[in-house]
C-alpha cells in the first residue's frame, strides 16, 4: 500500500481529498454489499452517510477551490505501475470542479429521494459504485486511470437498469452496455495508440494527460485518427446525433434514480470528456474536424427537439430534450470562444440540475399514477398546484427563461458560437423555439384541463418530495441570478485550454466600438 | 434620487416574494391589497425619480445605476444595471401608474376566484418584469423582462387552466412570442460580435459615431423588429393576441392592451439612433408593416361579435399606427400614442370588464343592449374611451394619432392615406360596440343559437348591475386621463409639445424633422382625419342604431381573413406530419439501423458459435468481473512496485 497511502501528502498533513472523493463511495459500497440483509435500516443509514459525507467533501472542495487560476488543484499523482508509466494522477480544475459537486449532491439526493421498491441492498451499493466511477471519471488526469473508471461506471448503470428497471428493461440495459462498449473499444485503441506514439516525442512511455497534451506533439494527420477514436466513445456516451438511441430506452427504462444520475451527471462524461481528452490531447485536429461536430450537433438540437414533441411518453421526452439540450453544449465546446467554451460547461452542470429535477418530477408522477402516459394524465395541476409550481419552474429552466439557469449557460454558449460558427448559431438558436413548444404542450396535456376520475386523486407534493427539490429550485433560481461565482471558477481553465490549443480566442475583446475609433 | 432607482422593480418583486410564501395565508383582499401598494409604491418612487430628473438640465438626464456584474465572460461584460433617463422613466410611469389602477379594479373583478391569491403574485411579478424590461440599461435586461413578461402573459391567460381553450391560448401566446425571441437574440449576437457590448450607449453611440457599417445596424435593427412584431403583435405573429383574450380581463387591460404589447414599440425606440443610421428601407418595411397590420386588423374588427375580441384586434391595430409612427422616424409621436392608448384601451378593457361581471360571463355583444340604464358609470367612461380611439377632437386619441398621420404623411401620402382608413374604420367598428352593448333593445335573455358551448345556451334571467367601487373608480381615473391626456403633446408650439422637449434627449438624433410643406398643412390634415372619424361614427350610427344600411359582417371578416385557422390547420396538419415522420424516422430507420446491427450480430454469431450462451446479461457480468479482476491486478501489482 505504501505507494498510495505511505506519501508525503498524508506525513505531511495534507489531505489527499480527492482520493476520499473517490474511495468512500467505493468503501460504502464494499461495506453495503457484506451488510446483513436483515437490518435494512443500517443498510440505508451507511449509503446515506457514505453519500452525504462524499457530498460535503466536494462542498468543501468547492470552497477551498481557488479562482482566478487555470491550474490543477488539490492534485495527487502516485507512481502505480512505472513500467507502463501509469500512475494514480487526480487534480481538479475550472472545467471538472463542478461536476464534482454537481456529482457529490445528486447521489445522496437520488438515494434519499428516491424508493427502489425491492432489494435495496444491491441497489445501493451499485449506486455508491457508480459514484465512485463518476467521482474517478471526473477527477483522473492519468488516460488509464481515466479508461478504467469510465468503464466502471458501466457495470453499476448496467445492473440497475437491469435490476430495478421497468418492463423493457433488459433490452434497454442491454443496448446500453453494449452501444457504450463499442464506444469504448474504439477509446482503448486509441489510449494505447496515443501512449506509443507519444513515446517518440517525450522518449518514454506515460499515460499521464498533462504530460502528454503538453508533450506529446502528434502531427496533424496521426492526431486526427486518435481524436476520432475518442469521439466516437465520447459522442456515444453525449450522446450526439446519430448514435443517440440507447439514451431514450436507457432513460425511459430506467430507475429514477438512474435516470437522474444518467441525465445528470453521465452523459457529461462525453463533452467532459470531448474537453479534457479531445480537445486538450489534440487541438489541431478538434479545430480541423469540427465542422463535424458542430454540425452534429445542430442536428441533435432539432432534432432532439422535434422528437420530443412528438413522444408519449413523458420521459421518453425529457430523454430526447437531453438530446437537444447536450447538441447546445457540443456546439459551445467546438465554438472554441471563451464564452461558449465557459458555457458548455456551465450548461453541463444547469442540465443535470434541470433534468435531474424533472426526472425527479416525472418519477414522482409515475409513483402516484404508475403510468408516464401523456394521454393518460390530466388536470393535475387543479389537484396539485404546488407539485404544477414546481414542474413549471423546472420547465421554464429548462426552455431557458432569463432569470433562471439554464439561460445563462445557453446565452452564453450562443453568443460565444456566433462568432466563430455564425450560421450553426442561427440554425441552433431557432431551437429556443421548439423547446418551448415540447415542453408547453406537454404541460398542458399533464397538468392543465379539468381532471378526469383517474386523476382526482393525485396527492399534492409531500413534504420529503419537497426537501428533495428544494436543493434543486435552488440552484436554479441562484445561477440565473448570480451566475458571476461559477463562471470565475470555470472561465480560467477554459481560457488556457484555449490558448493551449492556439486557438484565436475571437471572445476575449480584441473587437469593439473602441478598437475601430482609434482607426482613422 | 436617481440611485433609488432599483427601488422602483424591486418593490412588486418584493410584493411577488411575500404572497409567494404568505398567499394562502393573507387570502382574499389582503393579498390583493398588499399587491396592489407595492405597486402604487413603485409609482411613487417613480414619481420621486422622474421629479428628481426634471431638476436637471436636459443634457444631464441620463444616470446609470449599476447593482451588480451579471455575466461577464471575456470581453462581454453584462450587468444588472439600470438606465435612467426620459423615455425609461415616462415608460415607469405609466406602467406603475396604470398598473396600480387595474389592481385596485381586480380586487373588485377576481372577488370570489379560489385562487385570488395566485392571481396578485403573477400580477406582481409581471410588473416587475415589465419594469426590468424598460429601466434594464442594456439588452440583456431588457431581454430578461421581455422573456418574463412573456412567462407572466403565458400564466395569466392560462390562469383558467381548466378550460382548454385558456391553456391552448397561453401556449400559443408564449410559442409565437418566442418565435419573435429569436430574432432578438440574434440581434444581441451580431451587436457582441460587432460593436462588443449590450449596452444601448455603446449601441447607439456605434451608430451615431458611425464605427459600424450600416450593414451591421440593418441586421441588428431588422432582427430586433422581428423580435418586436412578436411582442407587440404585428403581422405575421398578431395570431397570438386575440387568443391572449382567454385571460382575465384585467390581463387583458393592462398586459395586452396597456403594457406589454408596447414593448416592441420601445425598443424600437431606444434604438432609434440605430434605425436611423441603418439602410432607409428598414423604415419603410417597419412603416409598411405597421400600416398594414393597422388596416388589416381593422378590417377584423368590424365583424366581430366577442366584446372582448372586438378590443384585442383594436388593439392590434393601435399597435400597428404605432409601428407607422416609428418607420416614420417620429418617435415622440409612437410613444404619445402609447401612452393616450394606454388610457383609452385599457378603459375600454376594464369597462368591458365591468360589463362582463355585470352580464354574469356573457362575452357576446349581440345578447347586450341598452345597457347604459344599468351600469351609467360604466356606460359613461366607455364612452369617452370610444371617443378617445375614435380620434374626436379633443379626446386624447385625437392628437396621438394625428401626429402619427401627420409624419406619415411626411413618408409618404400612401402611408397616411391608408392610416386614414383604419381611422375611419376605428371609429366604425369602436360606434358600433358601444351600440350594440349600451344602447337599443336589451336583448339579454334572447335564445342563443351562436352560443358555441351548452353551458352559455341555459336560459337564466340575467340582471344586469353596476360594478362595486374597486371597480369604478379606475374607470374614472382612466376615463379622465382619456379625456385630457392629449394634453401632454399639443402641437401648437414648443411649450406645448411637452413630450417632444423631454424626450428629446433621447431621440433627437433619429427623429424626423417634417418638411415645410407638411408642416403647413398640418390642420388640413387634421381636419380631414378628423372629418373620416366622424364619418365613420355617422355610418355605424346609419347601420346599427337606425338601420338605415344593412350591416357588412362577411364571414372571411368574422373570421380574420382566415389567417389564423389557416396557421393553426398547416400546424396541425402538414406540420405535425413532419415531426411525426421525425419521430418514425428516429424509431424505424435510425433506431432500427441499431437493432438491425445488433440482431445481424447474433444472428452471425448464433451460427459460428452454438456453444455461446447468447445471454448479453452473461457477457456483461463476464466483462465486469473482468474489469474488476483487472483492476485487482494492477492494483497488486502498483503495491508491489
Amino acid at each position: 500500500m505504501s505507494a498510495l497511502i505511505g506519501n508525503s501528502e498524508l506525513i505531511g498533513g495534507k489531505f489527499p481529498v480527492l482520493t476520499a472523493i473517490i474511495l468512500v463511495p467505493f468503501i460504502g459500497a464494499i461495506a453495503v454489499a457484506v451488510m446483513t440483509k436483515r437490518r435494512p435500516e443500517f443498510v440505508k443509514l451507511t449509503a446515506i452517510l457514505s453519500s452525504v459525507f462524499t457530498g460535503a467533501l466536494t462542498v468543501w472542495l468547492l470552497a477551498s477551490f481557488k479562482t482566478g487560476t487555470a491550474d490543477f488543484q488539490f492534485s495527487s499523482k502516485h507512481e502505480w505501475i512505472n513500467a507502463w508509466g501509469i500512475s494514480w494522477h487526480l487534480g481538479v480544475d475550472g472545467i471538472s470542479i463542478f461536476l464534482v459537486v454537481l456529482t457529490g449532491i445528486l447521489f445522496p439526493l437520488a438515494i434519499v429521494g428516491v424508493d427502489p421498491h425491492h432489494d435495496e441492498k444491491p441497489y445501493l451499493a451499485w449506486l455508491l459504485l457508480l459514484e465512485a466511477g463518476v467521482m474517478g471519471s471526473f477527477l483522473s488526469l492519468d488516460l488509464f486511470l481515466f479508461f478504467v473508471f469510465f468503464e466502471i461506471v458501466l457495470v453499476p448503470m448496467y445492473f440497475l437498469i437491469g435490476g430495478w428497471g421497468y418492463d423493457k428493461r433488459v433490452y434497454a440495459a442491454t443496448k446500453f452496455f453494449l452501444y457504450t462498449m463499442f464506444g469504448s473499444a474504439f477509446m482503448l485503441v486509441g489510449i494505447i495508440a496515443t501512449v506509443f506514439i507519444a513515446k517518440g516525442n517525450i522518449g518514454h512511455i506515460t499515460f499521464d494527460l498533462v504530460e502528454l497534451a503538453e508533450k506529446g506533439g502528434f502531427a496533424a494527420s496521426t492526431g486526427r485518427w486518435l481524436f476520432f477514436a475518442f469521439a466516437i466513445a465520447f459522442a456515444v456516451k453525449v450522446p450526439l446525433f446519430p448514435l443517440h438511441t440507447w439514451l431514450p430506452d436507457a432513460h425511459t427504462q430506467s430507475p429514477t434514480a438512474g435516470s437522474v444520475v444518467l441525465a445528470g451527471v453521465m452523459l457529461k462524461l462525453g463533452t467532459y470528456g470531448f474537453l479534457r481528452f479531445g480537445i486538450y490531447l489534440f487541438p489541431q485536429a478538434a479545430r480541423n474536424t469540427r465542422a463535424i461536430f458542430l454540425t452534429l450537433a445542430v442536428i441533435g438540437i432539432l432534432y432532439g427537439a422535434i422528437a420530443a414533441t412528438m413522444q408519449k411518453d413523458l420521459k421518453r421526452l425529457v430523454a430526447y430534450s437531453s438530446v437537444a439540450h447536450l447538441g447546445f453544449i457540443v456546439l459551445g465546446t467546438f465554438a472554441f470562444t471563451s464564452q461558449a467554451m465557459t458555457g458548455s460547461v456551465l450548461q453541463m452542470i444547469n442540465h443535470g440540475v434541470s433534468t435531474g429535477a424533472l426526472f425527479l418530477l416525472v418519477g414522482m408522477i409515475y409513483e402516484r399514477r404508475h403510468t408516464r402516459e401523456i394521454a393518460a394524465l390530466k388536470g393535475l395541476q387543479k389537484v396539485a398546484p404546488v407539485f404544477a409550481g414546481v414542474f413549471t419552474l423546472v420547465m421554464l429552466s429548462s426552455i431557458g427563461v432569463p432569470g433562471l439557469n439554464g439561460f445563462v449557460g445557453e446565452f452564453l454558449i450562443l453568443i460565444g458560437s456566433f462568432l466563430t460558427a455564425r450560421w450553426w448559431t442561427v440554425v441552433a438558436a431557432s431551437g429556443v423555439i421548439l423547446a418551448a413548444l415540447y415542453l408547453l404542450w406537454a404541460y398542458q396535456r399533464v397538468f392543465h384541463g379539468e381532471p378526469d376520475e383517474d386523476n382526482k386523486t393525485f396527492t399534492e407534493l409531500r413534504w420529503k418530495e419537497a426537501m428533495v427539490l428544494l436543493p434543486f429550485i435552488a440552484a436554479i433560481v441562484f445561477t440565473g441570478i448570480y451566475p458571476k461565482p461559477m463562471i470565475d471558477r470555470i472561465e480560467p481553465s477554459i481560457k488556457a485550454l484555449i490558448a493551449h490549443g492556439g486557438y484565436q480566442d475571437a471572445g476575449s475583446g480584441v473587437i469593439g466600438s473602441v478598437n475601430e475609433e482609434e482607426q482613422p | 434620487m436617481l440611485d433609488a432607482v432599483w427601488l422602483i422593480p424591486a418593490l412588486p418583486l418584493a410584493g411577488f416574494l411575500i404572497i409567494l410564501v404568505l398567499g394562502r395565508k393573507l387570502g382574499e383582499p389582503k393579498s390583493g391589497y398588499l399587491a396592489t401598494l407595492m405597486t402604487a409604491g413603485a409609482f411613487v418612487v417613480t414619481v420621486a425619480v422622474f421629479i428628481d430628473l426634471m431638476s436637471k438640465s436636459s443634457e444631464e438626464r441620463h444616470h446609470l445605476k449599476t447593482l451588480f456584474s451579471w455575466i461577464p465572460v471575456g470581453s462581454l461584460h453584462v450587468d444588472v444595471a439600470f438606465l435612467v433617463d426620459p423615455l425609461s422613466i415616462t415608460m415607469a410611469l405609466f406602467i406603475t401608474g396604470i398598473g396600480s389602477l387595474i389592481y385596485l379594479y381586480s380586487i373588485g373583478y377576481m372577488h370570489g376566484d379560489p385562487k385570488f391569491s395566485k392571481f396578485f403574485l403573477y400580477l406582481n411579478l409581471f410588473v416587475f418584469s415589465m419594469l426590468m424590461l424598460v429601466l434594464g440599461s442594456n439588452l440583456l435586461v431588457t431581454f430578461l423582462g421581455w422573456e418574463g413578461v412573456g412567462t407572466c402573459s403565458y400564466l395569466l391567460i392560462s390562469f383558467w387552466h381548466t378550460k382548454d381553450a385558456n391553456a391552448s391560448a397561453g401556449k400559443k401566446a408564449f410559442v409565437t412570442n418566442r418565435v419573435g425571441d429569436f430574432g432578438f437574440m440574434i440581434a444581441m449576437f451580431v451587436a457582441f460580435q460587432f460593436i462588443g457590448s449590450l449596452d444601448y450607449s455603446s449601441i447607439n453611440h456605434a451608430a451615431e459615431a458611425k464605427t459600424v457599417t450600416g450593414t451591421v445596424a440593418t441586421v441588428i435593427v431588422l432582427m430586433l423588429f422581428v423580435g418586436a412584431c412578436g411582442k407587440s403583435a404585428q403581422l405575421p405573429l398578431y395570431i397570438w393576441l386575440p387568443d391572449a383574450m382567454a385571460g382575465p380581463t384585467p390581463v387583458s387591460a393592462l398586459i395586452h392592451a396597456a403594457t406589454m404589447v408596447t414593448s416592441g414599440v420601445f425598443l424600437m425606440t431606444r434604438i432609434s439612433p440605430l434605425i436611423g443610421y441603418a439602410t432607409p428601407w428598414v423604415s419603410t418595411l417597419i412603416a409598411i408593416v405597421g400600416v398594414a397590420t393597422a388596416l388589416f386588423a381593422a378590417t377584423i374588427a368590424v365583424a366581430q361579435n366577442d366584446i372582448k375580441k372586438v378590443l384585442a384586434y383594436s388593439t392590434v391595430s393601435q399597435l400597428g399606427y404605432m409601428f407607422l409612427a416609428i418607420g416614420s422616424h417620429a418617435y415622440v409621436a409612437a410613444i404619445f400614442h402609447m401612452i393616450t392608448h394606454a388610457f383609452f384601451k385599457a378603459l375600454l378593457f376594464l369597462g368591458s370588464g365591468s360589463v362582463i361581471h355585470g352580464m354574469h360571463d356573457e362575452q357576446d355583444m349581440r345578447y347586450m343592449g341598452a345597457l347604459r340604464k344599468m351600469m351609467p358609470i360604466t356606460a359613461a367612461t366607455f364612452i369617452v374611451g370610444w371617443l378617445a380611439i375614435a380620434g374626436v377632437p379633443p379626446f386624447a386619441g385625437f392628437w396621438s394619432k394625428d401626429e402619427i398621420l401627420l409624419y406619415a404623411f411626411d413618408k409618404s401620402p400612401i402611408l397616411w392615406a391608408l392610416g386614414l382608413v383604419t381611422a375611419l374604420l376605428t371609429a366604425y367598428y369602436m360606434t358600433r360596440q358601444v351600440i350594440m352593448v349600451f344602447y337599443g333593445k336589451a336583448r339579454w335573455n334572447d335564445e342563443r343559437p351562436h352560443a358555441a358551448d351548452a353551458s352559455a345556451t341555459e336560459h337564466h334571467d340575467i340582471h344586469p348591475h353596476e360594478s362595486p367601487w374597486t371597480m369604478y373608480t379606475p374607470l374614472i381615473v382612466l376615463a379622465g386621463l382619456a379625456i385630457v391626456g392629449g394634453g401632454l403633446n399639443l402641437p401648437f408650439n414648443h411649450t406645448t409639445e411637452r413630450l417632444s422637449s423631454w424626450l428629446a434627449p433621447v431621440v433627437e438624433v433619429g427623429e424626423r424633422s417634417l418638411q415645410h410643406g407638411t408642416e403647413d398643412i398640418k390642420w388640413v390634415l387634421a381636419g380631414v382625419a378628423t372629418l373620416g372619424a366622424l364619418v365613420g361614427v355617422f355610418v355605424a350610427y346609419l347601420v346599427y342604431s337606425k338601420q338605415r344600411l344593412k350591416a357588412i359582417e362577411p364571414t372571411t371578416l368574422a373570421n380574420g381573413w382566415y389567417y389564423d385557422k389557416g396557421i393553426s390547420d398547416f400546424m396541425g396538419g402538414p406540420g405535425r406530419d413532419g415531426f411525426e415522420g421525425v419521430a418514425w424516422f428516429d424509431a424505424n430507420v435510425i433506431d432500427g439501423a441499431v437493432n438491425g446491427t445488433g440482431k445481424g450480430v447474433q444472428a452471425i454469431a448464433g451460427v459460428i458459435r452454438k456453444g455461446q450462451s447468447g445471454l448479453v446479461r452473461t457477457y456483461a457480468a463476464l466483462i465486469g468481473v473482468g474489469v474488476v479482476l483487472l483492476l485487482a491486478w494492477f492494483f497488486i501489482r502498483g503495491v508491489a512496485q
